[in-house]
């Protein structure tokens, strides 16, 4: 009988000497958490492709719950909408921003740039490229290899096995830009998606003087400086001999597309013009 | 016979241009001198359009200490300094040079006497090497005067010369140790004295025997050079397993081999060196092995720098019927030609042709963990779990398993029963490890 009510007494006091320790423990490192942070994390997309610069949704939340401004917050992949219940919560003000889009910047399908060896080795874009410069003679055109593919989580970017290009189905494409990292040749860029979806490019990356450009590929950009003549709205510059559309000047005018001698320029989502110039609408890309 | 103590293979030799005289290839119309090297920055054109150059002068100046010289090696007119196509594809800075005669600068001896006495002071021999622009020509093409000048508070003690030349199909070295058999010693005696040391040995694999009895022949008449025959074990020419092989130390994980008193040379750098301090002769020619099972003249020849692959492989019967893929360099460590029309650079030792047989990659299958990749590192690395790190980009775990030691021998690809790509990966995670220790400082 003794022996029980010792080891019962026992057992009480130790029982109550740890919560009071836990009790001032928990007291003194109690972390503070904002409630917000919660409420925050469960309306972003839950998609942790990291593609708004912080590590998951939850460090994006974190950020949005800290910062003093939602400026240069955004999460692609939720968009206006997303950022703008954000706001509601948290009472500040969100800047709409433009929505981007996925585009490559190369148009060397086998046809416009013919391949001169074969590859193979592991059909890995960053293994190809760590080796050499790929199997046509543009050192800086897409490999095809499909990184860009297994990067995306959102199933927006496929290679076709024709041209071996990717493509983007822009309906997919949340721009979280985990695609632009995997390329290794950096091909890939966001840019405005434009009113109607219409954008208009350089679809090329190709920096060896005009001539070495055009030796290996019909599509490549030669700097030849039309486009540069033709825009009215001094929205492309000629950087390495290659030539560039700030989107954010770009009216759409769609001058440089009918000047390039070299149809290196795309335009996308336009009406098909007259019959007789052949449209160059690549779909999906 | 004496072998390096950690993993090994032995594919299959294939030695078919060995015996074969080195032939002097003949001098196109046009050269593409390249200013770039494999390893170090790239040397700076100090010649423009329309100068006029001779065999010999100086047409690219180092550009840092972990550069070399570049001269010019055929006399004509320049044409442009521009890019060119290296054997990867990519643009590297060139001087294209159009041939007009064969004059040479004065200053350079041409007799074919052989010059034994060396009275330059070690300073002086030192200069004369980095002035001459001789880099390493087993491969890598690291300075060689950047390896004779160590650092202050350490010391050599021997000088080991690699004539080692493990990889199959190759025997340029093999020739030249046989027809320049006493350039090459008195060049280890000129290096030696460079060094300050007294003792060098020449480590040659066992396939060699014609050239180990030459040598050991010669060697009577040179005091401190012995001859050390070795049990033929690929990759015994890398620098590290050559120093355990022959003197039994092991050179610490990213250290350098002065660190246990050794420096490798390789043969040909000892010929080089031999005809820059005797004879005034800078590095602009060096013996190109062209060969493969069906080619039709498997040969050695003697090529200027710059000379286009693709005229070497016309003088030896062009490109036989059914190759599927040409590599440069050593079957083993050599990489695939993108195309002939390539320049000869100090680095290339070999031209081999595969056959479409051989050159089919077998599809990848599962990892068994039979460790065979693991018992044949020379590194003493776990190739399959440095693979595996690098699909799953885990850098920091790369670096802790040793993966900068990886020297790309490709053992672990070659015996890796279920044709795993292991060295492509490891590879890759090298550069990216790499880039990422880098970027730390």
């Amino acid at each position: 009988m003794n022996l029980i009510l010792i080891s019962l007494l026992t057992l009480v006091l130790i029982g109550a000497a740890s919560a009071i320790i836990l009790f001032f423990v928990s007291k003194k490192f109690q972390v503070f958490e904002d409630t917000r942070i919660d409420e925050v994390e469960a309306i972003l997309p839950a998609a942790n492709c990291g593609g708004c610069g912080f590590p998951g949704c939850r460090g994006f939340a974190n950020a949005c719950v800290s910062a003093d401004k939602l400026d240069g917050l955004l999460c692609p992949v939720g968009g206006n909408v997303t950022m703008q219940k954000v706001a509601n919560i948290l009472g500040k003000t969100v800047k709409e921003s433009a929505p981007t889009v996925a585009v490559v910047r190369c148009g060397g399908t086998c046809e416009n740039r013919p391949r001169l060896n074969d590859y193979d080795g592991v059909k890995h874009c960053f293994i190809a490229h760590n080796l050499y410069s790929g199997e046509s003679g543009c050192s800086m055109g897409c490999l095809g290899l499909g990184d860009c593919e297994i990067a995306c989580e959102f199933d927006a970017i496929h290679v076709n096995q024709t041209t071996k290009l990717p493509e983007v189905d822009e309906n997919k494409c949340t721009s979280c830009g985990l695609c632009v990292k995997a390329c290794p040749k950096l091909l890939i860029e966001l840019r405005k998606k434009g009113p109607k979806s219409r954008r208009i490019y350089v679809s090329c990356r190709n920096e060896d003087r005009g001539h070495i450009t055009k030796k290996s590929c019909t599509v490549g950009c030669t700097a030849c400086t039309n486009c540069l003549k033709a825009c009215p709205h001094e929205a492309i510059t000629i950087t390495n001999n290659l030539a560039y559309i700030h989107d954010n000047k770009c009216k759409l005018c769609r001058k440089c597309v009918e000047v390039c001698a070299t149809k290196t320029i795309v335009e996308i989502n336009f009406p098909t013009k007259k019959a007789e110039t052949e449209p160059l609408t690549i779909k999906g890309i | 016979m004496k072998t390096f103590r950690i993993g090994g293979i032995h594919p299959k030799e294939n030695k078919f241009s060995a015996g074969k005289h080195i032939q002097v290839a003949k001098i196109p119309h046009h050269v593409v001198i390249p200013l770039s090297h494999y390893i170090g920055t790239p040397s700076e054109a100090i010649v423009k359009k329309g100068d006029n150059v001779l065999v010999g002068q100086l047409i690219g100046k180092a550009n840092g200490f972990i550069s070399a010289n570049v001269h010019s090696s055929i006399s004509g007119k320049v044409n442009k300094v521009d890019v060119q196509l290296d054997a990867s594809g990519y643009k590297r800075m060139a001087v294209f040079v159009d041939v007009e005669g064969d004059q040479w600068l004065p200053s350079i001896d041409r007799s074919s006497d052989i010059i034994r006495e060396c009275n330059l002071p070690k300073a002086e021999i030192i200069k004369k090497i980095q002035d001459a622009g001789i880099v390493g020509l087993g491969g890598a093409t690291f300075p060689a005067h950047v390896k004779l000048t160590p650092p202050t508070e350490k010391k050599a003690e021997i000088l080991i010369i690699n004539a080692v030349e493990c990889e199959s199909y190759l025997t340029c070295d093999h020739q030249l140790m046989l027809e320049k058999g006493e350039e090459v010693l008195i060049g280890t005696t000129i290096l030696m004295k460079a060094l300050e040391v007294n003792r060098a040995v020449i480590g040659i694999e066992n396939n060699k025997k014609d050239a180990i009895e030459h040598l050991q022949l010669l060697a009577k008449n040179y005091k401190g050079i012995e001859i050390e025959p070795l049990k033929v074990c690929y990759p015994q020419g890398g620098e590290k397993q050559l120093i355990d092989a022959i003197i039994g130390r092991q050179v610490p994980s990213g250290k350098i081999p002065i660190e246990v008193g050794a420096v490798v040379q390789n043969v040909a750098t000892t010929f080089a060196v031999y005809e820059a301090v005797q004879k005034n002769k800078p590095l602009i020619e060096r013996v190109l092995t062209v060969t493969g099972k069906n080619a039709t003249q498997p040969s050695n020849y003697l090529v200027r720098l710059g000379v286009l692959l693709s005229s070497v492989v016309e003088q030896a019967g062009g490109v036989p019927n059914g190759t599927a893929k040409i590599i440069g360099g050593g079957p083993m460590m050599g990489r695939s030609l993108m195309n002939l029309d390539v320049p000869m650079a100090k680095g290339s030792s070999g031209i081999v042709f595969i056959d479409q047989k051989e050159s089919i990659r077998k599809p990848a299958k599962n990892c068994i963990r039979c460790a065979r990749c693991i018992s044949v590192c020379p590194m003493g690395l776990e190739p399959f779990l440095l693979m595996a790190q690098s699909e799953r980009n885990m850098w920091t775990e790369m670096e802790n398993n040793r993966t900068m030691d990886c020297i790309e021998c490709g053992s672990c690809s070659y015996t890796c029963p279920a044709n795993r790509p292991l060295l492509d990966y490891i590879r890759y995670g090298k550069t990216t490890v790499g880039g990422i220790i880098r970027n730390r400082k």
